[in-house]
């Protein structure tokens, strides 16, 4: 499921001789992504096993897709999963939370920052089976166009972002930080983003943005 | 990633069985912040998780005969910030609460810590723990930039990666390990050990145990202090570091213990530097004196030279830290945690 497959998918293949861009053929690139995802991941949709049980043996699930239920951003969300996908993963292609980033994968870059119980994590390195029974939130939890959080307009009020690929993980890593250090010092704020990278440099912005959050919360 | 099939018992007795009879069959997931990477670039690739999360009993900060009690599952976060460790094991809390990046310590265990693989750049790259290659090392024939000065006769010359351990080892604290045939416990110091192949893990766990508690002795009456240096300031393995922990009798230390970190395959231990402090008021001259015994025998794989320097400057920077911190008083009695999470 990490990989993307070899070979694109047959389904919905455009013509050579129109050559469109993917955006006129009809086919977003997430949706591409998606029925290759499906093809590739045919052979691996397997029964549910479990190694002979003794008594007072614990049964195992796994390694074909098992039921999983996720408590995203206040609703339940079900999907069938094989143990190893992680809950980035769960979020971006089986819920349509593209909000999560998934750039290093590795647990460094913080790109895919979202809140488990209210505490900052990365989602590429929890496991989605691993997440249930737990709250959480992801930056489509936050605000929407229109209604911004606060945390959300302070980012757009500093130019607290330039590609912007890393802003949602920033976000929800401020979200954390600033629920347990309300009135930070620009020492605590050092410390407590330190779990996320900015390429783009900017991040005199975002602590002046964090600044302000603390403020506007505060107000 | 690869597919495997994953157990979430509920029960310590319940994991051993769930367990592999040799290395790699099998991983223990707790916080998963080092398995998981380690999966995906499939430099281990067991066929079963074991989710030990479930586990009762395993996650709870506690006082046990005034010495502190840490399930397995405490995370680094939890331990940086609560009040009780704070104020008894000083150097643990800053440890831990300086230790990767807030999302990583909000999830990371302290048994993960102690139990994470080292970051050597030819085993993240998957030429196995030891690296070698025709029967020759990798580490001596490449860049050794960040590998070990102590320990490095070989065959391993990566770094132990946790920076909590020679804390702990500095103050006495001891693992509690579960297994088939019931419970053990084993100093800190004697649970890493210098793997001599590919198939052996950097510590004394057999396959089929693992970590229940760590347990952190009372410290009344000492001073400690540790010591990264490091290239970043946040989310960076050290170069190398220094645990140190001073009983003092009057002005001048009584016994020392002296630890440093990222210099050696395992936490090493320096009783050079404690001997050279033993008797003695704590100054900048002592200090050095100390720091000068600790990489006594500390020697270059080529490109490291600059890390011998560098763990003599924190085993000083500790030393001078932990003699100007105040005196520990006994763990309180009624310290259990309440909330500190």
């Amino acid at each position: 499921m990490d990989d993307l497959p070899d070979k694109p998918a047959k389904t919905d293949k455009p013509s050579k001789s129109q050559k469109p861009s993917s955006s006129s053929s009809g086919v977003s690139r997430r949706d591409f992504l998606k029925i290759s995802g499906v093809s590739a991941a045919v052979p691996l949709v397997t029964q549910v096993s479990a190694f002979a049980l003794a008594e007072g043996e614990v049964a195992a699930q796994g390694p074909g897709k098992v039921p999983v239920s996720l408590n995203v951003n206040g609703k339940k969300l079900n999907a069938s999963l094989e143990p190893r996908v992680t809950l980035l993963d769960a979020l971006r292609d089986q819920f349509e939370l593209t909000g999560a980033k998934r750039v290093c994968d590795r647990g460094t870059c913080g790109a895919c920052t979202v809140l488990l119980d209210g505490k900052a994590v990365y989602s590429c390195s929890v496991l989605a089976i691993d997440a249930q029974s737990h709250q959480i939130t992801t930056v489509e939890g936050l605000g929407e166009p229109g209604n911004l959080h606060p945390i959300q307009k302070a980012f757009v009020d500093n130019d607290a972002q330039q590609c912007g690929f890393c802003t949602p993980g920033f976000v929800m890593a401020t979200k954390a930080f600033l629920d347990q250090h309300p009135n930070p010092t620009p020492e605590q704020i050092k410390h407590g983003l330190g779990g996320n990278f900015c390429r783009c440099g900017t991040y005199a912005g975002m602590r002046l943005a964090v600044m302000q959050a603390a403020k506007t919360k505060g107000a | 990633m690869r597919p495997f099939d994953y157990a979430s018992p509920t029960k310590t007795d319940q994991v051993p069985a769930l367990l592999g009879k040799s290395w790699g069959e099998v991983e223990i997931l707790a916080g998963g912040s080092d398995l998981l990477s380690l999966m995906k670039d499939e430099i281990t690739t067991p066929k079963r998780l074991v989710n030990i999360k479930q586990v009762d009993g395993l996650h709870a900060i506690s006082n046990e005969g005034g010495a502190l009690q840490l399930g397995t599952l405490v995370t680094l976060d939890r331990i940086g910030s609560a009040a009780q460790i704070q104020h008894q094991y000083p150097m643990l809390a800053a440890a831990a609460g300086d230790a990767a990046s807030p999302q990583i310590r909000n999830v990371a265990t302290i048994g993960g810590n102690l139990c994470q693989r080292p970051r050597c750049w030819y085993f993240r790259s998957g030429h196995g723990l030891l690296a070698q290659k025709d029967g020759k090392s990798m580490v001596l024939q490449g860049d050794n930039r960040y590998h070990a000065i102590l320990g490095n006769d070989g065959p391993a010359y990566f770094v132990s990666p946790s920076t909590v351990a020679p804390v702990l080892i500095a103050y006495n604290a001891k693992v509690r390990i579960a297994g088939p045939r019931g419970t053990r416990e084993v100093p800190v110091e004697k649970f890493f050990i210098i793997p001599k192949t590919d198939q052996e893990r950097e510590h004394d766990l057999r396959p089929d145990e693992f970590i229940t508690h760590v347990i952190v002795p009372p410290a009344p009456g000492v001073r400690a202090a540790h010591y990264e240096v490091r290239q970043k300031e946040a989310f960076d393995w050290p170069y190398a570091t220094a645990a140190v922990a001073l009983t003092m009798n009057a002005s001048t230390v009584q016994s020392a213990r002296v630890v440093m970190g990222h210099v050696a395959p395992v936490p090493w231990v320096s009783p050079e530097a404690a001997q050279a402090l033993q008797g003695k008021a704590v100054t900048p001259a002592t200090a050095d004196q100390a720091a000068e015994a600790a990489v006594a025998k500390a020697k270059s794989l080529g490109h490291n030279e600059h890390k011998i320097h560098l763990a003599r400057v924190a085993v000083k920077r500790a030393i001078l830290a932990a003699a100007g911190s105040p005196a520990r008083a006994a763990l309180a009695r009624d310290a259990s945690e309440g909330g500190a999470a």
